[in-house]
């Protein structure tokens, strides 16, 4: 289908740039740029007076729920929030039920993926079997079944030989290894930051040594492996610290941060809102902060909302008991706006974060709006402001610490291969 | 999540969950109402007809005889139904949520809910799920509050010191499993007291305890120095397991309250424990049963203070 | 009806003590309701010698009203320090209106033990009573709207004065 996409404003993030302007899409890709190709007809016209035209959003870290919890959410309902939140790719991690150390289970999931015409989805690969943290997996064969990197998810890996092993076995092939870091022996236990909300609810804490332990493991071991990682999640000053000197090095190496964390501290556990229990725990202030400035300078490469789904039974429990986790596909893009609008980020430098960042650590081409590349679009409307309630979410988490929040942002299009797979 | 979830918004307490974040006036009007039911309790006839008709359910998820038979006498001498629930024997082994339990209870129609749980604020989540007559007060919630605990320890040192303005008192032990600890800090903080001191080794004091408004001594002879008012904290024997402490031994040697370190307060210093004791490792007999202890009369004002709690809850 | 005048209550203290003077009984014991009642049978308590010490209580916890007013603030604990069971008690209150703190009282001295009889003593009697309830000595009547209230009041001398309060609307 050709389609004319009128009068709204292109982002090009790589690029910097924002312009007025027209977009054509033909043959799955944008076929011109501000101005039409030579003989064009469209099939369908797209007014977007209003919108922003940008590449879609890939999200590093969705939690699909399937294989194995689909009494928590389904490949469908989280699919189509991934569209109505505007991502047209998204990175799911392998904690499913069985855990994704097998191909089998890995074509499965593309498969079903595929059939839902929906976003791109790039699983990611158990780095240890059952992500026990001792065997290997077969990391070529899931790369063959289309695995793009491989990880633990929130499993830990006490033993650092094996580690070590994974990281040279994954360097072989020139894998990227994705871990997020922290000690399991510090964390055990721990709901909240080992600071002074946990001692005044009295909450067991992690302390940000689990962090900064964990990652002056993983990257002396990478240095030493020259293996290429990816660090998810980081929650401290201390650790993002880590981080910048080991990129001011040299190192192959890139982070992300949970969209939640550039966003509240541990003052928003008010009392005892078990929405806020999340792995890793919401820091101080002053890591807030940190993480705000490490997002700024580019020492924190990507934003993803680490979207995890989880049934209201196993929230609404005792802080420590409940489930950890928050629904955030849709949330992603107003999230990454309203931080944009507090810390004066210029919008297309913004969304960086969430579209050619992400690719780049995917390995990914796109990502930007030029002629020939693939049509992964997002129309949103910067303006417009929703409230988010269960109501308003396709997913079917409404487990979110921004319940109530009015936010800025609402999509409008998502494209996904020239093809409109959400209009609202 | 708007305001203090124990407040109506005429600033009426609504449920006892924590001490933390209620006014002071609040606190004293809860003390000086427990002050009329000691002296009930001291005549023939023990009861009010204050809360007759009403039905309060004792559900304790953590088993405690205590706790529990305190506020069953408290409730029934103000005339009140008790329900004592066992909830570990019934339907949460069956795997129902807790707020299906408090539903279910809701639906027989409970006008007060006497909450105990192992987890950190439960007594929150039940509060912030009861119908608008109902209210909850906290018996102790995982580490982080203990607040009925707190109020009967401050009717304790009103009674003896005759005020809070003019002492020092100091918190012994593992105060960063105790949820009493934590009550204790906020209600002695709220009326007043200016000094307010923590002793133990470091592994049983919390990260950022200071910012609670505590002075922190790690030296029990420094700690106790010109002290009014020693609180002894039960050392539970899990936690020598977990790699906080060496042995109790070593804990009674350096934070167990003796005689001769009970010299470096003041003479007339009184000892208080929330019980039940550790006879040996955190206290020696001769100071629990000594002339200095007021351990017992804890107990009997606990009643009086329960009572003062549910009257005033009831009416609210 | 603004300008009506209450009467001096020192003189109403002479008027009552007279008349309790001659039932009064080596047995027999006063009461205060806190906190007006209290006050005058202190003076009651001064006046005519008696020799029984008196008993002070504070009606809130047998009040009929708390399920819609609640618990009153600045309780004060009730202390009678003779046996009730076989005492002669005159309770004594300050104003005598509707007749439920009386009602509240007498339930709550029941509670410590059976009393041989209770007589009643107020200082004022307003009147509009809704319970059965009458006083056998009185110091003075007098009628006052709904909408007034009737308080006696001490200054740090101790002498008594009565005021008029009017909840305006």
């Amino acid at each position: 289908m050709r389609i004319h996409i009128k009068g709204g404003t292109l982002i090009d993030p790589a690029e910097g740039t924002q312009v007025a302007g027209d977009l054509f899409i033909a043959d799955e890709r944008i076929a011109g740029v501000r101005s039409a190709p030579a003989g064009f007809q469209a099939d369908r016209a797209i007014d977007a007076a209003g919108l922003m035209v940008c590449p879609g959003l890939v999200e590093l870290s969705a939690r699909l729920r399937e294989p194995g919890f689909e009494y928590k959410a389904t490949l469908e309902s989280e699919m189509q929030a991934a569209v109505a939140g505007g991502v047209t790719s998204l990175a799911c991690p392998p904690d499913t039920d069985p855990p994704l150390d097998e191909p089998g289970l890995v074509e499965m999931l593309k498969f079903r993926a595929r059939s839902l015409k929906q976003a791109r989805v790039y699983p990611l690969g158990a780095l240890t079997q059952g992500l026990k943290g001792e065997r290997l997996t077969e990391m070529a064969e899931l790369h063959d079944a289309g695995c793009i990197g491989y990880g633990q998810a929130d499993a830990p890996i006490a033993n650092s030989l094996v580690l070590s092993r994974a990281l040279q076995y994954a360097t072989t092939f020139g894998f990227c290894v994705w871990l997020r870091p922290q000690d399991p022996s510090l964390a055990h236990g721990g709901v909240a930051h080992d600071g002074q909300v946990s001692t005044r609810l009295g909450l067991p804490g992690v302390p940000v040594s689990a962090e900064t332990i964990a990652l002056s493991t993983i990257l002396i071991l990478a240095q030493e492996t020259s293996a290429r990682i990816h660090l998810c999640r980081l929650s401290s000053a201390a650790g993002l610290e880590l981080v910048r000197r080991a990129k001011q090095e040299g190192m192959p190496v890139t982070c992300d941060v949970a969209v939640a964390h550039v966003h509240l501290s541990e003052i928003d556990l008010g009392f005892f809102d078990s929405n806020c229990n999340l792995i890793p725990p919401l820091r101080s202030l002053r890591d807030r902060d940190a993480l705000r400035q490490g997002l700024a300078e580019g020492t924190i490469d990507a934003i993803c909302s680490d979207h995890t789904p989880v049934d209201d039974d196993a929230k609404q429990r005792p802080f420590a008991e409940a489930e950890p986790g928050a629904t955030g596909l849709e949330l992603l893009l107003p999230l990454t706006l309203k931080w944009a609008q507090e810390a004066r980020v210029p919008l297309p430098v913004a969304l960086r974060k969430v579209t050619s960042e992400p690719l780049r650590i995917l390995g990914l081409p796109g990502g930007r709006l030029r002629p020939g590349e693939v049509a992964d679009l997002c129309l949103f409307d910067a303006q417009a402001r929703w409230k988010v309630e269960p109501a308003a979410l396709f997913s079917q988490g409404k487990n979110t610490p921004f319940l109530g929040y009015e936010l800025p942002g609402r999509v409008r299009y998502t494209l996904v291969g020239g093809a409109i797979v959400f209009e609202r | 999540m708007s305001g203090n979830p124990q407040l109506s918004p005429e600033g009426k307490l609504r449920h006892l969950l924590t001490i933390e974040g209620l006014p002071p006036e609040i606190l004293v009007q809860i003390l000086d109402t427990a002050r009329s039911f000691v002296s009930v309790t001291e005549r023939e006839v023990k009861k009010v007809p204050l809360l007759r008709g009403k039905a309060i359910f004792n559900l304790f998820f953590e088993p405690s005889t205590r706790t529990r038979t305190t506020f069953e006498i408290a409730a029934k001498r103000l005339s009140a139904d008790v329900v004592n629930l066992n909830i570990a024997t019934s339907s949460q082994t069956k795997g129902e949520t807790l707020l299906d339990t408090v539903a279910n209870l809701s639906a027989m129609h409970a006008d007060m809910f006497i909450v105990r749980h192992s987890q950190s604020g439960a007594a929150h989540l039940i509060a912030r799920h009861v119908g608008p007559h109902i209210h909850v007060v906290n018996a102790g919630d995982g580490r982080h509050a203990h607040p009925t605990q707190a109020l009967l320890d401050m009717f304790t040192i009103r009674e003896y010191k005759g005020g809070f303005h003019q002492l020092r008192v100091a918190i012994i032990g593992d105060v960063l499993h105790s949820r009493v600890a934590r009550s204790e800090i906020h209600a002695l903080t709220t009326l007043g007291v200016p000094e307010v001191r923590v002793i133990g080794p470091r592994t049983l004091l919390p990260a950022h305890v200071e910012q609670l408004g505590v002075q922190v001594h790690h030296d029990m002879a420094q700690g106790l120095r010109d002290v009014d008012v020693v609180i002894m904290l039960r050392l539970q024997s899990e936690r020598m397991d977990g790699a906080l402490l060496p042995s109790a031994q070593e804990f009674f040697k350096y934070y167990g309250l003796t005689p001769e370190k009970l010299a470096h307060a003041k003479p007339d210093a009184i000892v208080m424990h929330p019980g039940p004791m550790n006879r040996g490792i955190e206290i020696e007999s001769s100071v629990a049963d000594g002339g200095q202890s007021v351990i017992l009369p804890q107990v009997t004002f606990g009643i009086a203070v329960r009572m003062a709690v549910m009257s005033i809850l009831a009416g609210n | 009806m603004a300008d009506m005048k209450l009467p001096d209550p020192e003189a109403l203290l002479d008027t009552l003590a007279a008349k309790i003077r001659a039932d009064l009984r080596p047995e027999t014991a006063l009461v205060g309701i806190h906190t007006g009642g209290v006050w005058v049978a202190q003076r009651l308590h001064r006046m005519l010698d008696v020799r029984l010490p008196m008993g002070t209580i504070d009606v809130a916890f047998y009040r009929d009203d708390y399920k819609k007013k609640g618990l009153a603030t600045g309780v004060r604990p009730s202390d009678i320090p003779f046996p009730v069971e076989d005492a002669e008690i005159i309770l004594v209150d300050d104003v005598l209106y509707t007749g439920r703190t009386i009602r509240a009282a007498m339930n709550e001295i029941f509670d410590y033990g059976r009393p041989t009889s209770i007589r009643l003593a107020a200082l004022l009697d307003r009147g509009e009573r809704q319970l059965p309830i009458c006083p056998q000595y009185v110091g003075a009547e007098v009628t006052a709207t709904r909408d007034q209230t009737i308080e006696l009041k001490r200054d740090e001398a101790g002498r008594l004065a009565l005021a008029l309060v009017s909840r305006s609307a």
